[in-house]
This record gives structure tokens, C-alpha cells and sequence, in this order.
């Protein structure tokens, strides 16, 4: 069957067997691989889009399901280059290691705020709550979407300056809070803004 | 190449506690991530790649009658459809474990449990190649199975592997560690002795990425390219050497960004050896990546050990010594990854982080009708059993002192005049302050308070409890005179080349899953040899572009190659010297380093950069006797010892006595790893093993019925932690350097996953000591926690 859909913006029309899933969809027809897949069963949330600005799990919504909708992966997050505040503040806070469940929370996180431009621990919490992350604990992912509410028009030039250079430098001591804390912040290396250089196989 | 100054000395030791190469930098890998531009196994796309799946046993034991393909083979798409037969023809129906067992590629006799390989088809899209799995006929005669490891040893138990000659009872090993007489000597001296059977039940790892492999042999040139979620890449290459037959500097293994590890991707697993196949039958690229339930159900699961501990103390609170007696279940085949000489792993660490005079264990490994593996989930190496077991059985004789747990830790650790501290199983602890530890933890979580708030609301009937661990690792596995695997030392590599405009590359054998590899390896050289650390590339993954090493598990990556990263820097830095000293027209002992150049004694002001230096050596520069024209190095880093990174872990729950829902309201972890690297990068994995922990002690449970079925094969039945069932963690440090590491550094990255077990579920008996009760096993699922409360059979779930 024929299906038309908007992703990231841009129109797209294809050739589909009915039972194709949209994750399918995006990473096999589409080739956008920034959206991954983890069950497979609605479980795990890693493979989370949005569609017409709500998160879904694009592993239990079929391709047809989507036509004529609108489709953000985390490919569409960034506008000209320029960073969303929720990608920013994942790199400022810590809130991935193996950046596989990275793209679904991302998304999630960017829905929320659209709704809810400041919320608490608890509905960030209760927001990303369809999603398993085994890497992080969750706390850095909340203090993430924290950064991004509190910086919506993304990085300034100040928070590249660095953050509060006291802390984490003696031999005990506590990180409960570490901010933007950097130990050596006169030396600290300014967050790229650049395009990551292209990983091949 | 002269051999230069190998042991430089340690620029950190000097300052204790400063993080080194930089501190808390973002990390060089998460502009990529956060994009969408990771670049993972199920990414990859070559030309005319086909698509395998796997048939897989719904029963746990049964002969194999027969099997049709004919109907699969004529279904629009399929390739081929490779059954076990057609691998006893290849010689390939069965290959090495990592413990010295072979293990089924696909069924050729009987199938030893639900879910194993049976039948592997190639098509052209991977909807196609699922559809034919369904058209596959298979005629099983059902066995009955050993699903209890109690059972495994009786004498009419059916036997799991009766293919072994010989073979007659489904006994594997037994192990021990420590001195029995003289343990059971201060054993039936002692004041108080208490006991406990403790079960740390079977879990797996789960990491959300599963595993998968892409396999790309080309015919003309004999080169397999095999893109794998590996954590062991080179160790990979060379039992592919070994299983395929396919010479060894024709193998490439790639490792490209990996989706969680936790250890379930040390193994070698069929669908890699039959994604292999595939690609040499058809001529084609094979791509295969399993399911979750795949992955639930066949992949390394971890722990599974059924353990009797006992522990005997004076009667005002002395411990004096552990013993346990273990019963390790081994599923169908033994392919654990633990070094030759342990068929236990490193189980022997049991005595904890407190000063005994005598301690023994025995580990008795079974065969049963479970998926195989037991490498898996921090800690691989059984160190999260022995922790576990020693500080629940501390729990226990604390409540049988009628002494708080923290004032009955703190009498027995080791204090850090002891250390090094020679231990009653054979381990030599390199450094520690534990006390220093504890107490910090103590003052972090308001512990007195939190006694007082526990007693008063006892007072209305309200159920919270406080749960404390202490442990201590072994892990940096390890020193090559008595580990190895499959014959391979457990040690690794690095290269370091400085390029002429004086930016770096350097190459290392172990793997990321998400540790960070990328940004903290970059800061070792940073820290050694004055690059910044945006300036040091880091390659890993690619077996042809690195050198060889044993991979990332175990907690080994900073320990060992960490230490080669920082000695080869140091190589490139004393090369340097002479070549400062060519350019200076002066001697390389008039030279003084400072972080990043050669200066000359007493006139800073004269000296050369690493840039300079480098640009000389690849220059005109007249360089002297034994020095090539170039700035490179490459080491091999053979551990002395093992690292001992340790914690106290204070966790506080509320349960609900109406429910049995345990919450985990608070959890305090003070860890200390001696010298640290990136603090973000530390804490985040902090994070991460404590959400593993409030799992495993709380959720995660993979149980099989009677007939040997997994009932725990998806996310609905096996419970991940979210963002709800976790609180806001709260983490401290104390930093006590390793004085046999280069840098100092102990490895972090599994501590959480160890300590924060115990902890809570030491808060959940806690809570429900009104009840008189000692000990429940995890998981503490509310089911069991109410069964508890009521005084009923605990139910199995």
C-alpha cells in the first residue's frame, strides 16, 4: 500500500507491505537509524517518535497507522544546526553513556516541555516512565530535562564558560548536586557545537 | 625502539583526590549520541546483506526426531535455511565455551533448553525470514528436565549433557578457597555462630541494545568482517580463529558504538557463528539481531547461586570467620567467562572488607536444563554474589548481637594500617579506608536521625527500614601468572602516535558500551603528556586498527588498560625528552617536564612543547642514538594485582503493610575508586549500578517452571526499573589511590551493581524485623514482602 507522511518536515511517500512497523519504517525505508528498537513489544520505549508532537512507540504503530500524520525522530530535533535545549542539556548533564534509549527520552523529554515548559522531578519522571534506561539511574536524565527548561533558547556563551568551579576537589566529599561544577573550569573545554565527524562502518 | 623510563612517577600522587586529565569534561562521544548519529549493529547496511533469524526450541529437553525445511526454503525470500546437520557436515554444529565446555551452535541431538538454537534461515528482508521460521517443521520427544540445581546431583536426575562420554550425573566442578580445618576450628569455638541459606536468584543483564552481529565474508580475498556487540573484540578474533577455521589476520572484528553491555556481550553466542555462516554459504552479507525475548531467554543470564553461609563471632561483636558451601547453577552447557584457574570467579572475595581469622568456601557447579552462560551483569567475575552474601549474613549476626549494623561493621573492618591486607582466601587488598568510608556515608545519609525517625514511626505501626552495605571489589583482571582465558593472558594494550602538528591518536584494546572510553582515555594521556584532551583521538573496536587486549568487563577497562594508556604516554614522554634534549643541544637529564614540555633545568624559560617536539621528531631534527623519527609508543600492561574499589552504601525504604510495596525513599552511596578520572562520568555509572541494584533486590527474576519454561522472556515479566521505581540519588567519595596502579585508579564501573543489593535488601528485613524476621530472598516483589508480613509460604513470585 502507498502511505504519505511528513518526517521532520519533509514529505514522504512510499511503497509499504500493510504490516511493515513504523520503527521499521523509519530505520529500514527511511534509513533515519537514530531511532532504535529494544522489544519490539511496547515495553521498553527506546523506539519512541513523535507523531503530530506526542510520543509513540514506534514499534506498536504500523507505517500505515501513520500516514497523513506528521513524524519528528530525534534526526528533526535540531533546527539548523543549532541544537534543541533538551539534546544541550543531555550533553551538560550527563543524561546518557550508551546512547541507545538516548533518542526515545530525548523526544519524550522535548513533548513535555512543549506542554509543560517547567516541570517538577515527579512529572519528569512520570513523562519518561514508558522508557528503560540501563545506563543512567534516571537522575541525570531528569537533571537534563531540568537544563533544557531552564535554558530555552539552549547555550549562551556564559554557561560555556564554565559553572561553579568549587566543588570535587578534595579527597571526600559529596556530588549530589554537581551542576555544571567543573573541577578544573579554567581549563574546562567549551562544549562543541560543531557536527560530529560521520562514523562509518 | 630503545625501551625508555617505563614507571614514571604518578603526577597525581602528589595532590591527593584531584581528578585527573582535565576533571569533569562532557563527553566527546554524546555529540554524536544526541543527534542520532550513534552508530550501532543494527545501523549497518552493506550492499546485498540478507537477514537471518533463529528457530528456537519451545521445549527445554527433548530429542531432536527430525526436521523439515522444505516448506521455509520455498517461501518468496529465503535464501537458505542452515539446520544443525548441515553444521556437523561443516564441522561447526558445536564450538568452545570460554570455560572449557562446548555448547550446541544448533541442535544436532537434543535440545537442552527452551529457547535454544535450532534452525537458522537467511532471507532477503527480515520480515521474510521470520515468516519461514513459522514453516519450519520440528519433531521433538520430549525428556523430562532438571530445572532445580538441588535436584541436579540426584541420582536419577536425567542427565543434561549425555552427548560426553562417559557421562552420567550432570556434575561439573567443585571449587574451594581458604582453609577448612582451621575455619571450622574457630567455628566451633566461637560464642555465636548464625546461618543462612541465601539465594542470589537468576537475573540477565538486558542491556537495551540486544545482541547482534553482521557478517560479511568476502570469497576472493578470504577476509571476514564481522561486525559484532562485543565487548571483547580481539578475544572474539581469536576463537573465531580457533571455531572457524578461518586464519586469524583474516578475521576483522568491529565493535562500532554498543547499546549497554553489563556483560551479556562478553560471550560468543551461536547467532554470531551462524550470521558468519550464513554470509560463507550464501556469498552475502548476514545480518542478525535477536529479539528481546531472545535475548532473555538465551543469552548469558548471571548469578544463580544457591549459597550456605554461616559466620562465627565473639559474643560483644568480633567477627571471626565466614564459611559458605555453594550450589552454582551452569545452565545446559558451562559458558561462563571466568579465568581458567576460577571456575568460581573471583566467589573467594566473600570475606568482605572485615579483618577475619579464618574463612572457607566451596562452590559445587551443576548442569541443568537452563539457558547456559553465568558470565554476565557486573559483576561478571561472582563478586556480586560474595558481597552479597557476606553483608546479609553481617545483617544477620547483627540482629542476633542485638547491635546496630553500622556500630558491628565498624568494629570489624580492616583499618587502613593493614593494608596491604592479606586476606584468609588469598587475595592481597591493595588500599583502603574503610572506616573514613563508612562514616561518611553515615553523616551524608543523618544516620542517627534516621534511627530515630524509624523508631518513632514503629511506635504508630509504620514499616521503615534502614539497610547499610559495606563492600569491596576485586576487579582489573588481572596478572597473567594466574589469569587467563582460554589460554589468553588477561592483559592489554595501547598505542600512542603524536602527530608532527602535535595531536594524538591513541589506539586501545578494550571496548565502550557507554563507559566513555572516548573522553576519559583521551584525559589519562591528556593528564601525562600535556595534550588537551579535544586534541587525543581515541580509536577501540576494530580489531585491525588496535592492539590486542582482553576487552571491557570485569571492571578492567581503567584498571588494566587504563594503566597501559598512562605508561604509554609516559614512553612517548621520556621519548620525547631526548629528542627535547637533540633540539636544546643539551642532555636529556639537564631536562625537567612539565605538564605538556622539556624545559631546561633552572631557565624555564628555555625548552620545547610537544608539538615542538613532535614536529622535530618527524623534522630535520639530528636525532640521537636508538631513537626513531617519529613520537610513538605501544605497551602491553601486565597487572601486578587486582584493584580493590570498595563503599558503604546506606539505603532507607518504607513498606507498605497493606501491599508489601517496598519504596526506596532514599539510597546514599559513598564509593571510592581511588584516583578519579571525569567525576560525571563516575557518578553516572554510579547511578546506573544503583538502578541494577533497587532491580535485582527488588524486581528482576528470571524463574522457569516445573517443565523448564523461562517465565521470564519479556519486559512484562521480567521488571526493568524506570524512573518511578528509583529515587534521587545521593553520592559521595573518599579517594584512597592504588599504590600499584600508574595512575592510582581502581576501576568503578560495577561497584554500584555490587553493593547496592545487600543495602536494600539489609532495609527491607530492616523494616520487617517487628515481624521477627531475619532474611527474605530477592527479589522482595510485594507479593513476597506481604507473604512475609502474614507469616505465609513465600510464593515463588
Amino acid at each position: 500500500m502507498q502511505i504519505t507522511m511528513t518526517v521532520n518536515g519533509t514529505d514522504v511517500t512510499n511503497e509499504v507491505e500493510p504490516r511493515v512497523l513504523l520503527v521499521h519504517y523509519i530505520r529500514d525505508v527511511l534509513r533515519l537509524t537514530g531511532t532504535h528498537w529494544g522489544c519490539d513489544t511496547s515495553n521498553c520505549g527506546t523506539c519512541v517518535v513523535l507523531m503530530d508532537g506526542q510520543p509513540v512507540k514506534s514499534c506498536t504503530v504500523l507505517a500505515a497507522m501513520a500516514d497523513g500524520h506528521a513524524i519528528t525522530t530525534v534526526e528533526g530535533l535540531a533546527t539548523g544546526g543549532t541544537l534543541d535545549p533538551v539534546q544541550q542539556g543531555f550533553m551538560e548533564e550527563h543524561g546518557l553513556q550508551c546512547g541507545f534509549c538516548t533518542p526515545g527520552m530525548m523526544l519524550t523529554a522535548r513533548a513535555l516541555l512543549d506542554v509543560n515548559p517547567h516541570p517538577d522531578d515527579t512529572e519528569i519522571r512520570r513523562a519518561i516512565s514508558g522508557q528503560i534506561c540501563r545506563c543512567t539511574g534516571y537522575a541525570t536524565i531528569v537533571r537534563s530535562v531540568h537544563w533544557a527548561a531552564d535554558h530555552p533558547a539552549g547555550m549562551t556563551e556564559a554557561d560555556a564558560a564554565g559553572g561553579d568551579p568549587a566543588a570535587l576537589d578534595d579527597s571526600a566529599g559529596t556530588t549530589t548536586e554537581p551542576g555544571a561544577a567543573a573541577a578544573e573550569a579554567a581549563r574546562a573545554i567549551p562544549a562543541s557545537q560543531t557536527e560530529p565527524e560521520e562514523v562509518t562502518a | 625502539m630503545t625501551i625508555l623510563q617505563e614507571h614514571a612517577p604518578n603526577p597525581a600522587a602528589d595532590d591527593e583526590g584531584r581528578p585527573i586529565g582535565y576533571g569533569r569534561l562532557q563527553r566527546k562521544e554524546d555529540p554524536r549520541f544526541v543527534r542520532g548519529r550513534g552508530h550501532y549493529v543494527d545501523d549497518i547496511t552493506l550492499p546485498g546483506m540478507l537477514h537471518g533469524a533463529i528457530l528456537r526450541s519451545p521445549v527445554a529437553h527433548a530429542r531432536l526426531v527430525s526436521i523439515d525445511t522444505t516448506a521455509a526454503l520455498a517461501h518468496p525470500g529465503v535464501v537458505a535455511v542452515i539446520t544443525g546437520a548441515d553444521l556437523l557436515g561443516l564441522g561447526l554444529a558445536w564450538a568452545p565455551t570460554l570455560s572449557a565446555d562446548v555448547q550446541a551452535v544448533l541442535v544436532t541431538d537434543k535440545v537442552r533448553f527452551q529457547g535454544q538454537e535450532v534452525a537458522f534461515v537467511v532471507a532477503e528482508d527480515r520480515y521474510a525470514a521470520r515468516d519461514a521460521l513459522e514453516l519450519i517443521e520440528v519433531d521433538y520427544d520430549v525428556l523430562p528436565p532438571v530445572v532445580d540445581a538441588r535436584k541436579a546431583l540426584d541420582a536419577d536426575a536425567p542427565v543434561v549433557r549425555d552427548e560426553m562420554e562417559g557421562r552420567t550425573d550432570n556434575h561439573i566442578f567443585d571449587w574451594e578457597a581458604g582453609n577448612k580445618a582451621e575455619t571450622d576450628a574457630v567455628f566451633a569455638a566461637a560464642d555465636v555462630v548464625v546461618s543462612q541459606e541465601i539465594v542470589y536468584p537468576r537475573s540477565h543483564p538486558a542491556p537495551m541494545e540486544t545482541c547482534g552481529a553482521v557478517a560479511d565474508f568476502d570469497a576472493v580475498t578470504g577476509k571476514l568482517t564481522l561486525y559484532e556487540t562485543s565487548q571483547a573484540p580481539h578475544a572474539h578474533r581469536t576463537l573465531f580463529a580457533m571455531v572457524a577455521g578461518i586464519p586469524e589476520h583474516k578475521i576483522r572484528i568491529v565493535s562500532p558504538d554498543i547499546g549497554g553491555g553489563f556483560g551479556n556481550k562478553v560471550g560468543i553466542y551461536p547467532g554470531y557463528i551462524l550470521a558468519v555462516v550464513g554470509s560463507i554459504v550464501t556469498g552475502k552479507p548476514v545480518k542478525w539481531m535477536e529479539d528481546r525475548s531472545e535475548n532473555l531467554m538465551s543469552t548469558s543470564f548471571a548469578r544463580d547461586y544457591i549459597m550456605q553461609g554461616e559466620i562465627a563471632a565473639t559474643k560483644d561483636g568480633r567477627i571471626l570467620a565466614v564459611r559458605t558451601k555453594v550450589l552454582a547453577d551452569h545452565g545446559a552447557f558451562n559458558a561462563t567467562a571466568q579465568p581458567t584457574k576460577y571456575p568460581a570467579g573471583f566467589f573467594h572475595i566473600f570475606t568482605g572488607s572485615y579483618d577475619l581469622q579464618a574463612a572457607h568456601c566451596s562452590v559445587t557447579g551443576v548442569y541443568t536444563n537452563k539457558a547456559p552462560g553465568g558470565v554476565a551483569y557486573a559483576c561478571s567475575f561472582r563478586v556480586t554474589e560474595a558481597v552479597y552474601l557476606v553483608e546479609r549474613l553481617v545483617d544477620i549476626l547483627a540482629a542476633k548481637l542485638e547491635m546496630d549494623p553500622a556500630e558491628l561493621r565498624l568494629k570489624n573492618l580492616i583499618k587502613p594500617e593493614q593494608f596491604p591486607y592479606p586476606n584468609k582466601t588469598g587475595w592481597e587488598y591493595d588500599s583502603g579506608d574503610y572506616e573514613r568510608a563508612l562514616r561518611l556515608s553515615m553523616k551524608m545519609a543523618g544516620y542517627d536521625d534516621l534511627r530515630r525517625e524509624q523508631q518513632a514511626k514503629r511506635d504508630r505501626g509504620e514499616l521503615m527500614g534502614i539497610g547499610i552495605s559495606f563492600f569491596t571489589e576485586t576487579v582489573g583482571a588481572g596478572p597473567r601468572k594466574h589469569m587467563d582465558i582460554v589460554g589468553l593472558g588477561m592483559n592489554d594494550g595501547a598505542e600512542l602516535r603524536v602527530h608532527p602538528t602535535g595531536k594524538a591518536v591513541v589506539r586501545i584494546s578494550v571496548q565502550s558500551q557507554g563507559q566513555g572510553h572516548e573522553t576519559t582515555f583521551a584525559q589519562i594521556v591528556a593528564e601525562e603528556i600535556g595534550i588537551p584532551p579535544e586534541d587525543i583521538d581515541v580509536v577501540h573496536g576494530d580489531t585491525d586498527q588496535t592492539p590486542f587486549g582482553l576487552g571491557t568487563y570485569g571492571s578492567r577497562s581503567t584498571p588494566v588498560s587504563g594503566a597501559a594508556v598512562a605508561l604509554v604516554a609516559r614512553k612517548v614522554r621520556e621519548k620525547a625528552r631526548f629528542i627535547a634534549a637533540a633540539m636544546l643541544e643539551t642532555r636529556p637529564e639537564d631536562l625537567e617536564w612539565e605538564k605538556g614540555r622539556w624545559f631546561v633545568k633552572g631557565d624555564p624559560s628555555v625548552g620545547k612543547t610537544i608539538a615542538e617536539i613532535a614536529m622535530g621528531a618527524y623534522g630535520t631534527v639530528a636525532l640521537p642514538e636508538g631513537i626513531d623519527g617519529n613520537l610513538d609508543a605501544e605497551v602491553t600492561y601486565d597487572p601486578p594485582n587486582l584493584t580493590f574499589p570498595f563503599g558503604a552504601y546506606i539505603c532507607v525504604v518504607d513498606v507498605d503493610p497493606g501491599t508489601g510495596h517496598v519504596t526506596v525513599r532514599r539510597f546514599v552511596a559513598v564509593d571510592d575508586c581511588g584516583t578519579r578520572i571525569n567525576p560525571m562520568i563516575i557518578e553516572g555509572q554510579v547511578h546506573g549500578g544503583l538502578t541494577d541494584g533497587v532491580g535485582m533486590a527488588l524486581m528482576q527474576f528470571i524463574e522457569f517452571d516445573e517443565s523448564g519454561n523461562n517465565l521470564g522472556g519479556s519486559f512484562m515479566d521480567y521488571l526493568i526499573p524506570t524512573a518511578m521505581e528509583v529515587p534521587d540519588w545521593e553520592t559521595g567519595y573518599t579517594v584512597t589511590p592504588s599504590p600499584h596502579h600508574p595512575i592510582g585508579a581502581k576501576g568503578i564501573g560495577e561497584s554500584a551493581t555490587v553493593g547496592s543489593p545487600p543495602a536494600i535488601v539489609n532495609a527491607v528485613v530492616d523494616a520487617l524485623a517487628p515481624f521477627g524476621i531475619t532474611h527474605m530472598d530477592m527479589p522482595c516483589t510485594p507479593a513476597r514482602v506481604w507473604a512475609a508480613i502474614q507469616g505465609r509460604p513465600r510464593p515463588p513470585i
